[in-house]
């Protein structure tokens, strides 16, 4: 079964990987609260909160082309908006759309490329969050890679009885058929995993495999990542 | 002096949501430290069977598990006291690494996380897989995953251990390597099979399903000849 990169950069090991995850979540949302009240003159300041990305970016040991590849993910919706804007006579404006989604973006995906779903989840709970919406984005996260793993299976084997013509191949009623097999199995799939939770000894509840401690180290990365970004947002 | 019965069975019954009469008066006991197969052919009710020790399914009749009556009030206890270990390890590993899929069970039980922990890991000490326990389940080849699954149902330290097929997916090395390890537990096992081989060098006792009903018990061997259940090819 493949998984998501991102989900294998998760458990990795660096300075930004090591830190709470109360700490990092506290930190992008400094850093995107600072970054969305910029106004798109202070282009030098969009330049220093690209400076701060790629520090954190280098303390996290990541493929630096990985990241920016996954984070331009959001760049065909904001150029949408950007290209609009910049027809309507604001070029600096337009530049400031696509510099704060991409920043947002970026910062965004390094909390998740260095933070485990689990220690996400555990510190979203001790902040407070509703037990059930952890609860959901568990089973939602899990039940995800049910349906991907079972439409990688149909793929495979649509492929193999459909020689040189591929996926194209595939008619319409037969591809409308396969979409219903595939929920269908992966309902199957998703019982036979929630049986088995229930088997042992599973009751609506997940225990917190993980219990964050939050260190010196955290309490300093996030000064550091609040200061600087209040610094760069105040000069603006 | 008779050993404990660990789990007793009585006129059990249940139906499918589709009509399907799935288990059609099942009377069944396991005794303390004993191994008994369940053989017969697929759809006999095997399987509906063994999801009815640890209350997953719920039929006419009684099933006890360790003098605990499975009801919806004892179904905490029941399944720390039976083991279920699925035909498929994909449906049994979801946590994201090993170490935290196998202290799931501990951690259901009320175990903090270091103890919860701590257990896993000697769990999987004793399944020789302490060297996977940061790993994710997914990368692990199949022989790796039932011992992990089994490791996760250890933890929860049941008195029966309920097997599905173990040897499913399983190279010979990997079945052998499996046989010797259910061997050194201690634990009573039911343990539904195929593998005529596997029953034999396991089991001391063999219940044969047939449409519902058990259509024979005795020696494993003296089954599988009034059955004719060896493979001839």
């Amino acid at each position: 079964m493949h998984h998501v990169v991102v989900e294998r950069w998760s458990r990795g090991a660096s300075p930004l990987h090591g830190l709470d995850a109360r700490s990092k979540m506290g930190a992008l949302l400094a850093f995107l609260v600072a970054v969305s009240t910029t106004p798109p003159r202070a282009q030098l300041a969009f330049l220093a909160y690209a400076a701060l990305v790629v520090a954190a970016m280098a303390a996290s040991r990541l493929p630096l082309g990985g990241l920016v590849r996954r984070a331009a993910l959001v760049l065909p919706f904001s150029a949408t908006f950007a290209l609009i804007t910049w027809w309507s006579g604001q070029p600096l404006r337009a530049a400031a759309l696509g510099e704060t989604s991409f920043l947002s973006g970026l910062a965004a995906l390094l909390l998740i490329a260095t933070t485990p779903l689990a220690q996400l989840l555990a510190a979203l709970e001790t902040l407070g969050a509703p037990r059930i919406l952890i609860l959901v984005v568990q089973f939602l996260y899990r039940y995800l890679f049910v349906i991907s793993e079972q439409a990688q299976h149909m793929r495979l084997a649509a492929h193999s009885r459909l020689g040189a013509a591929g996926a194209r191949g595939l008619r319409f009623d037969a591809a409308a058929g396969a979409l219903g097999v595939l929920f269908a199995r992966s309902w199957e799939r998703a019982d036979g995993i929630y049986h088995a939770m229930l088997a042992r000894g599973f009751t609506g509840r997940f225990s917190p495999a993980v219990h964050p401690h939050f260190h010196p180290a955290d309490a300093v990365f996030f000064a550091a990542v609040l200061a600087a970004c209040a610094g760069i947002r105040l000069v603006a | 002096m008779r050993a404990a019965r660990v789990i007793e069975v009585r006129g059990l019954r249940y139906r499918y949501a589709d009509g399907t009469q799935a288990l059609d008066g099942i009377d069944f006991h396991l005794e303390a430290g004993e191994c008994v197969a369940l053989l017969g052919a697929n759809g006999s009710g095997k399987t509906t069977f063994v999801l009815h020790l640890n209350g997953l399914l719920e039929g006419e009749g009684s099933v006890e598990v360790c003098g605990l009556p499975v009801r919806k009030d004892t179904l905490a206890d029941v399944r720390a006291k039976v083991g279920l270990v699925f035909q498929d390890s994909d449906e049994q590993l979801f946590m994201p690494t090993v170490l935290e899929d196998v202290a799931f069970g501990p951690a259901n039980l009320g175990l903090g996380p270091q103890q919860a922990a701590e257990r896993a890991r000697k769990m999987l000490e004793q399944v020789g897989m302490a060297s996977v326990i940061h790993k994710a389940p997914y990368h692990l080849s199949a022989g790796e995953k039932r011992r992990v699954a089994i490791a996760g149902v250890l933890a929860m330290q049941p008195e029966v251990l309920v097997l599905d097929e173990p040897t499913t997916f399983l190279d010979p090395p990997a079945q052998r390597e499996l046989a010797r390890l259910l061997a050194s537990l201690p634990q009573a096992k039911l343990i539904v099979t195929h593998d005529v081989e596997f029953a034999r060098s396991l089991a001391s006792r063999a219940v044969f399903f047939e449409r519902g009903r058990i259509a024979g018990e005795g020696a494993v061997d003296e089954i599988i000849q009034r059955f004719d259940w060896r493979p001839r090819f």
